[in-house]
C-alpha cells in the first residue's frame, strides 16, 4: 500500500526526521492561510497523487506570495496529474501540501528496501539526489552505497555514520545525518514498510539535513497490525476496479489489452496472459479468484470483469484440484445466469474431473467456446476478437 | 529416494483442529500420508480424525517422533509457529498460510540461523502448495492424483502452474520424484537453488523442471548454481512475460523491482547458464520429454 508524501514526511517526523514546515490544504482559500502561517517569502505547491516524477509534470510549482500560492493551488486542485508513473489515465490530485522553501545545497538519494537475496533490510544511498535510482545506478553507480542492516538487532550507530560519510557529509553534520538514517530505518522496520524513499534528502545552506521529498510504502499483509496505516489508504490514487477486487479478497490488475482474464492462482494467470501475448492478443487484465474458485469467486470475478469497458473477449481458465472441475463448472452456470455477459466466452476447464465439468457446461445454456490446453485457449480467444 | 518427504516421513499438522487444517489432513491420510498428530495450543489430550492433539509442538514430537510438519496457522501467528517448530527439533515445516508480514519472515529466518546446521530447520514456502513424493507421502494442498510416479524433480512458486506441469508430464507418461512449491512470498523459506541441490543430490531424480515468475533474483542465483554444480539437466519456465514493471501480480514476491527481474531477462540470463527454457506454458511437458531424449534419460 503507498501513501501520499505529506503523509509519509509526518511519520519520518515522528521518528526524528527533520522535515521542511508544510501543512496540508484542499482550497485556495485555504492555501493562501497556510502560506502566511507557515511564513517566509518562497513556498512550493505540491500536488499530491501517489506517484514520483511529479515535477517534471507540472504537479509542483515555486511561488513567490500568498497569493501566487492560493493560484497554483487553484490550478492544480481536481485535476488529474499524468506523469510517466501513473500512465495516460493520470492520477487525480484532490490534497495539495504548501511547504516553505528549502535552500538546498546538496541533493543526496536514501532508500529502505527489503533485498530478497540476503533476507534483510537494505539501506541504499548516493549523491545523486534527484535522479531515479533506477538512473542512478545507470548513469552513475559508481555514488551508490549500500548497507545491508542485521534485522535482529537493527541498525547500529556506526553502519548509518558510514553511510553519511560515504555521502561526503561535512563532520560537523555527521550525527545530524546519523539520526535521519535512523530514523527512516526505525520507521520501515518498526511500521512493516516495505519501501521508505527519501529523494532528494538535502543539506541546507543553514546547515539543517531534510527529507524534502519522500514515499512509503507498506506490505499489505501486515495491515492486521497497523490500523494507523491502513486508514492513511486513499483509494481514489487508485485504479476503481482494482478497489473493488481488492475489497473482495481478488487480486486484480489492470491492464491496457482487450481479453478479459479470470483464473485460478497467481502462476496460472500470469502464465494465461503470456499465452494470450504468444497468440497475438493482449491481456485486459491479471486476476486470481484464488486456488479455490468458489462459485461465490467466480460470480465476482464475472462481475469484475463486465465493469472493464476495454474488454471484449472473456477466458476463462481454471486448473481445479481438490475442488474439482464439475463444481468449478455449476459456478461457472450459476454465475451466469446472474450477470449477462455480451462478449464471446472462452472456458478452459482442466485437472479433476475435467470430463464432467465439461458436460456440465455443454449441458447448460450457456453460450461459450470449449477450449482443451492453454495455449488452444489463448489461440481461440485472440480469435473471437474477430 | 525422493526429497525431503519418503513413505514413512513422521507428520504433524500445525493448526490441526481449523477448519482448512481438517480438510487438508484428512487429503493427505487419504493419499497415504503418514500424518501422526496435530497441534492446536488449548485442545491438548483431544483425539481429532482418530489421533492425537497436543498443545505445544515440543511435546508432539516427544511422543510421536515426528520430523515434519505442515502448517495451516493464521497468518497472524503463523511466524510463531513456524518457530515453534524449529524450536521443536522439527527438520522441515512447510508453510501454507498465505499473508505472512514479510518483516516476520525475516525474523523468522533469522531465528533459525541460531541453531547449527545439522540441527536447523528447513522451511518450505509460505504461501505455497507444499510437496508431494507421488506415491510416498503427501505434505501439502495439491490434487495428489495428477501426479505420476517418476524421476522429474519439480519446483515451482506457483501452485496451480505447478499442477499444469504435473498434469502434462502425466499426459506424456512422465512421472514426478517429488514435486515441491517454495510459495509465491518475496522472503521464502526455502529458494529454487535449495531445492534443486537436493535433487542433484537424489539418485531416483534424472531431470529438474523449475517453473518460476517475474521478481527476485532466485531463479537466476539457482541457473547460476546449476552452472557450476549440476550435472542433471535443468528446464525452467518463467511466468510473466506480459507483467507490467513494478505492479505486484497476486504473488507478493511477483514484483519486477531491479534489473534481472523481469521474465524476459530472467529467460536471457537462465540461457546463458545452460538452462533449457520452455517458451511458453503450454510446452512445459514437451520441452521436459525432449531434454530427456537428447540425454538419452528416457
Amino acid at each position: 500500500m503507498d501513501i501520499h508524501e505529506y503523509q509519509a514526511k509526518k511519520i519520518l517526523s515522528d521518528f526524528g526526521v527533520k522535515i521542511p514546515t508544510g501543512g496540508i490544504v484542499y482550497s485556495p482559500e485555504n492555501a493562501e492561510n497556510k502560506a502566511r502561517e507557515i511564513g517566509g517569502s518562497k513556498w512550493v505547491v505540491k500536488a499530491q497523487v501517489h506517484s514520483g516524477a511529479r515535477g517534471k509534470a507540472g504537479g509542483i510549482i515555486i511561488c513567490n506570495s500568498p497569493l501566487e500560492v492560493a493560484d497554483a493551488t487553484d490550478k492544480l486542485l481536481g485535476k488529474k496529474l499524468i506523469t510517466n508513473q501513473t500512465g495516460p489515465e493520470g492520477k487525480i490530485i484532490n490534497r495539495i501540501y504548501i511547504e516553505e522553501a528549502t535552500d538546498i545545497k546538496h541533493e543526496l538519494y536514501l532508500g529502505l528496501v527489503f533485498d530478497r537475496s540476503s533476507e534483510s533490510i537494505m539501506v541504499v544511498a548516493s549523491t545523486e539526489g534527484g535522479m531515479s535510482v533506477e538512473e542512478i545506478s545507470k548513469e552513475k553507480p559508481e555514488t551508490i552505497i549500500r548497507s545491508k542492516i542485521e534485522v535482529a538487532v537493527g541498525i547500529q550507530q556506526f553502519q548509518a555514520r558510514e553511510i553519511a560519510f560515504g555521502l561526503g557529509i561535512e563532520s560537523k553534520l555527521i550525527s545530524r545525518a546519523a539520526n535521519t538514517i535512523i530514523g527512516c530505518y526505525k520507521a520501515f522496520s518498526e511500521l512493516d514498510a516495505t519501501m521508505v524513499e527519501v529523494n532528494p534528502l538535502v543539506v541546507s545552506h543553514q546547515d539543517e539535513i531534510l527529507a524534502l521529498d519522500c514515499k512509503m510504502s507498506f506490505d499489505n499483509n501486515a495491515m492486521f497490525r497497523r490500523d494507523e496505516i491502513a486508514e492513511l489508504r486513499d483509494k481514489t490514487q487508485e485504479n476503481s476496479n482494482e478497489v473493488y477486487a481488492s475489497d473482495r479478497g481478488m487480486n486484480y490488475v489492470s491492464l491496457d489489452g482487450n481479453i478479459g482474464n479470470i483464473i485460478n492462482g497467481a502462476g496460472l494467470a500470469m502464465a494465461s496472459m503470456d499465452m494470450i501475448k504468444l497468440a497475438g492478443g493482449e491481456p485486459a487484465n491479471f486476476l486470481d479468484v484464488g486456488g479455490g474458485a468458489t462459485p461465490e469467486k467466480i460470480v465476482k470475478a464475472f462481475k469484475l470483469i463486465s465493469m472493464d469497458t476495454k474488454v471484449k473477449v472473456i477466458l476463462v481458465n481454471i486448473f481445479a484440484g481438490i475442488n474439482r472441475c464439475d463444481w468449478v463448472a455449476e459456478g461457472i452456470v450459476q454465475a451466469l445466469s446472474k450477470i449477462e455477459i455480451k462478449h464471446p466466452l472462452v472456458i478452459r476447464l482442466a485437472g479433476t474431473n475435467v470430463e464432467k465439468g465439461n458436460e456440465i457446461l455443454k449441458k447448460s445454456n450457456i453460450n461459450y467456446i470449449e477450449a482443451s490446453t492453454l495455449e488452444d485457449a489463448a489461440n481461440k480467444a485472440v480469435k473471437a476478437l474477430g | 529416494m525422493s526429497i525431503i518427504i519418503h513413505k514413512n516421513t513422521k507428520i504433524l499438522v500445525q493448526g490441526f483442529t481449523g477448519k482448512i487444517g481438517s480438510f487438508h489432513a484428512e487429503e493427505m491420510i487419504k493419499y497415504g500420508s503418514n500424518v501422526v498428530g496435530g497441534v492446536t495450543p488449548g485442545k491438548g489430550g483431544m483425539t481429532h480424525l482418530n489421533l492425537p492433539v497436543f498443545n505445544t509442538v515440543k511435546e508432539a514430537v516427544d511422543e510421536t517422533g515426528a520430523s515434519t510438519s505442515i502448517l495451516f496457522v493464521p497468518p497472524a501467528f503463523a511466524a510463531d509457529s513456524a518457530m515453534e517448530a524449529a524450536d521443536a527439533g522439527i527438520k522441515t515445516c512447510v508453510a501454507i498460510t498465505d499473508g505472512i508480514p514479510s518483516h516476520d519472515m525475516v525474523k523468522i529466518k533469522r531465528y533459525m540461523r541460531r541453531y547449527p546446521k545439522d540441527k536447523k530447520m528447513g522451511l518450505v514456502g509460505p504461501n505455497c502448495a507444499g510437496i508431494i513424493s507421488p506415491g510416498k507421502s503427501m505434505l501439502g494442498i495439491m490434487p495428489g492424483h495428477i501426479y505420476k510416479e517418476g524421476k522429474i524433480g519439480i519446483v515451482s512458486r506457483s501452485g496451480t502452474l505447478g499442477y499444469e506441469a504435473a498434469q502434462q508430464l502425466k499426459d506424456l507418461e512422465i512421472g514426478v520424484s517429488t514435486s515441491v512449491g517454495i510459495g509465491g512470498d518475496p522472503i521464502n523459506g526455502s529458494s529454487f537453488r535449495d531445492i534443486i541441490e537436493k535433487f542433484e543430490n537424489d539418485d531416483e531424480t534424472i531431470a529438474v523442471l523449475m517453473i518460476g515468475e517475474i521478481g527476485g533474483p532466485q531463479e537466476v542465483e539457482a541457473g547460476q548454481f546449476a552452472k557450476e554444480n549440476m550435472s542433471k539437466p535443468v528446464i525452467a519456465y518463467i511466468a510473466g512475460l506480459t507483467a507490467p514493471k513494478g505492479r505486484v501480480m497476486g504473488h507478493a514476491g511477483a514484483i519486477v523491482s531491479a534489473y534481472g527481474e523481469s521474465a524476459i531477462e530472467k529467460v536471457e540470463l537462465l540461457k546463458e547458464c545452460g538452462v533449457t527454457i520452455s517458451k511458453n506454458p503450454s510446452v512445459m511437458g514437451e520441452t521436459v520429454k525432449k531434454v530427456l531424449v537428447e540425454n538419452n534419460l528416457n
